[in-house]
C-alpha cells in the first residue's frame, strides 16, 4: 500500500431510500492511523453514510474503496469480513445472548486466532464487561451496552472501526470513559477510527480531522482544531458546547 | 392406574413426534417471523421417502437386528438429505425473493408450496393409504393385567426407539444451537439480522440452514410416524403439521425448549383425551388448545422471557 492511498475512500456517493435521496454525492477519506469524525444535525445522513460504507443500503452511485479495493457492490457480510467493524447506532446488542456470547459473535467470522487475547483487551478497556460477562445483553444499562457494542466490534481485530453515535443518551462521565477508550485504541493499538457524532465538541477535540454534513452533503472539512475554531461551526453545532 | 400408564407412554411417543416437527416451525418463525405452512408436508415427504426406501431395499422385521438398524440409519440419512434439499429449495425460490415484501406474501407461497407437495405425492404415489408391515414388533409388558382393572400395559420397542431417538436428537440439537458457531449465528440472526450481517454473518445462508435443520428433523419425525403407525398417506402432513404448529405456539413460538415441551403436551393431551373422553374429538381438543393459548396466553409457556431494555 502506498502511503498516499487512504484506508477508506468514499467517492461521490449517492444513496437513496426508495425515491428519497439521503446522500447527495459525498466525498470523504480516512487515512490509516487517523481518527476522523463526521458531525451534523439529526437526519443529515451521517448514519446513512456509515451504513452505506457497510453496504446496507448499497450506494446508488459513486464508489467506496477500502484499502484500495472497490467494495461498493459487495454484500454487507463480505465487507465486514475485511477488517472493518462497526459499532452501530442504537448499539444493537443481542439481547438474549450473554455479554460473553455477544463478544464472541464479534470474532466469529473474522478468523481471529487469538480470541482470548482480544477478550482480555476488551475487558481491560471496559472492566465492567468482565464483571457482567454472564449476564444477558438486554439487561445491561445504556452505557454498558455501548461499551459492549464497541468491545464486540473490536473482537474482530479490525483496522478500521466505524463508530455511530457512541455518546448518545449517556451520562457525561460515561461519555468521557468511552472517548478515552477510543483515544487509547487509536494511540496504543494504531486503530483507525471513523466516528459519527452529534456531540460535536467532544468529537472534534478527539479527532485528527472532521467533516460536517448538512442535508446529505459534506459542507465543510478540516482538522478538528480548525473546525472547532470556525464561527459557523460554533454557531450551528457547538451552542452551549464545552459540556 | 395401568390404563393411565399406558396412555402416558402413548402420549409421550406421539408428543416426541410432534416435538420434532414443532422445532422446524419455531426456528423458522424465530429467524424470519414467518409460519412455514409447507413444513408439515416436509414431514409427510420424509415419511414417503422412508417408505419407498424400506420397500425398495426390502427391509423387513425378519432381517438380523444389526442389519435392520443399519438399514434404518441409512434410510434416515438419505431421507434427511432429500428433505433438506427440498426445504432449502422452497426457501430459495418461494420465500427468499419475497423477503422484504409484505408479511402475508411468503405465507401465501408457503401454502402454495404445501399444496404443490401434497399434490405431487398424491399423483406420483397415489391417494390410497400406504401400509407397512411392522418393522419393529414386540416390546415389554410392564403390567400383566394383574391389577383390579386387568389392563395390560405395554411398552413397544418402536415406542422406545422413538423416545430414545427424539431425546438424543433434541439434546444434540440444543447443544448445536447453544454451543456451536452455527448455533450462535442462528440465534444472532433471530435477534437482529442487520447486526448479524454487520458482524460478517451470511444471513441468507444462515436462514437456509435453518430451513435445512427444520426439514431434516421433520423427516426423522416422518420415519418415526411410519414405524409407529404403519400407515401413511399424502395428507398426514396437514394434520400433524397443524398440531405441531399448535405445539410450537403452546410452548411459545420462537422458543426451542418451548417447541419440545409443547410437542410433548399436545401429544399427552391428545392421547389422554382419546383415552378418557372420545377418540372422535381428539383433534378438537388439540385445536381448542391452540385457540385458548392464542387468546389468553399468546406468548406461550416459554415464549421470549426476560425484560429487554431499549
Amino acid at each position: 500500500m502506498s502511503a498516499s492511498q487512504p484506508l477508506l475512500d468514499v467517492r461521490n456517493v449517492e444513496t437513496h431510500y426508495g425515491k428519497i435521496i439521503a446522500l447527495r454525492g459525498v466525498d470523504m477519506t480516512v487515512n490509516e492511523g487517523e481518527i476522523v469524525t463526521l458531525i451534523g444535525a439529526n437526519g443529515a445522513g451521517k448514519s446513512t453514510l456509515m451504513m452505506t460504507i457497510c453496504g446496507s443500503p448499497q450506494a446508488s452511485s459513486g464508489s467506496i474503496f477500502y484499502d484500495g479495493e472497490d467494495i461498493t457492490r459487495l454484500p454487507t457480510h463480505l465487507i465486514m469480513r475485511k477488517s472493518i467493524a462497526q459499532s452501530p447506532e442504537g448499539r444493537r446488542i443481542f439481547p438474549r445472548m450473554s455479554v460473553l456470547e455477544n463478544l464472541i459473535m464479534g470474532a466469529e467470522t473474522a478468523g481471529n486466532k487469538d480470541v482470548e487475547g482480544s477478550l482480555k483487551r476488551a475487558y481491560d478497556l471496559f472492566p465492567r464487561l468482565k464483571e457482567r460477562r454472564n449476564q444477558r445483553g438486554g439487561t445491561l444499562s445504556g452505557g454498558e451496552q455501548q461499551m459492549l457494542a464497541i468491545a464486540r466490534a473490536l473482537m474482530s481485530k479490525p483496522r478500521l472501526l466505524l463508530l455511530d453515535e457512541p455518546s448518545l443518551g449517556l451520562a457525561p462521565l460515561i461519555v468521557k470513559q468511552i472517548f478515552d477508550a477510543i483515544r487509547d485504541l487509536n494511540r496504543q493499538d494504531g486503530l483507525t477510527v471513523f466516528l459519527v457524532e452529534q456531540n460535536a465538541y467532544h468529537a472534534l477535540k478527539l479527532a485528527h480531522r472532521g467533516y460536517v454534513m448538512v442535508n446529505g452533503k459534506i459542507t465543510m472539512s478540516g482538522t478538528g482544531k480548525e473546525l472547532l475554531a470556525r464561527e459557523d461551526v460554533k454557531a450551528a453545532y457547538l451552542e452551549g458546547g464545552g459540556h | 392406574m395401568e390404563y393411565f400408564l399406558q396412555q402416558l407412554i402413548n402420549g409421550v411417543t406421539l408428543g416426541s413426534i410432534y416435538g420434532l416437527i414443532a422445532i422446524g416451525y419455531t426456528m423458522v418463525y424465530g429467524i424470519i417471523g414467518m409460519i412455514n405452512f409447507a413444513h408439515g408436508d416436509i414431514f409427510m415427504v420424509g415419511a414417503f421417502i422412508s417408505l419407498i426406501l424400506i420397500v425398495t431395499l426390502g427391509v423387513t422385521a425378519s432381517m438380523p437386528l444389526a442389519l435392520l438398524i443399519l438399514a434404518l440409519i441409512a434410510i434416515l440419512i438419505v431421507s434427511m438429505a432429500l428433505t433438506s434439499v427440498w426445504g432449502w429449495t422452497v426457501e430459495r425460490i418461494a420465500y427468499r425473493p419475497l423477503r422484504g415484501s409484505f408479511r402475508l406474501a411468503p405465507l401465501i407461497t408457503a401454502i402454495g408450496a404445501s399444496i404443490v407437495l401434497q399434490n405431487f405425492v398424491q399423483i406420483s404415489q397415489g391417494a390410497r393409504n400406504k401400509p407397512l408391515q411392522p418393522l419393529i414388533p414386540g416390546g415389554f409388558t410392564l403390567s400383566e393385567g394383574a391389577g383390579e382393572s386387568g389392563f395390560i400395559v405395554q411398552l413397544s420397542y418402536s415406542q422406545i426407539l422413538i423416545i430414545v431417538v427424539t431425546t438424543v436428537l433434541m439434546i444434540g440439537f440444543t447443544t448445536l444451537i447453544n454451543k456451536t458457531s452455527l448455533g450462535r449465528a442462528q440465534r444472532s440472526c433471530e435477534q437482529d439480522r442487520k447486526m448479524a450481517s454487520l458482524l460478517g454473518i451470511n444471513v441468507d445462508r444462515t436462514i437456509s440452514l435453518t430451513f435445512v435443520m427444520g426439514a431434516s428433523l421433520a423427516s426423522v419425525a416422518g420415519l418415526m410416524f411410519l414405524i409407529y403407525y404403519g400407515v401413511i398417506d399424502f395428507y398426514i402432513g396437514f394434520l400433524a403439521g397443524v398440531k405441531a404448529f399448535t405445539a410450537a405456539v403452546l410452548g411459545g413460538i420462537g422458543s426451542l425448549p418451548g417447541a419440545m415441551l409443547g410437542g410433548l403436551l399436545i401429544g399427552l393431551i391428545e392421547t389422554f383425551w382419546s383415552g378418557y373422553f372420545s377418540v372422535e374429538y381428539k383433534d378438537v381438543a388439540a385445536f381448542s388448545i391452540l385457540a385458548i393459548v392464542l387468546i389468553f396466553m399468546p406468548e406461550g409457556l416459554l415464549g421470549k422471557p426476560e425484560v429487554e431494555k431499549v
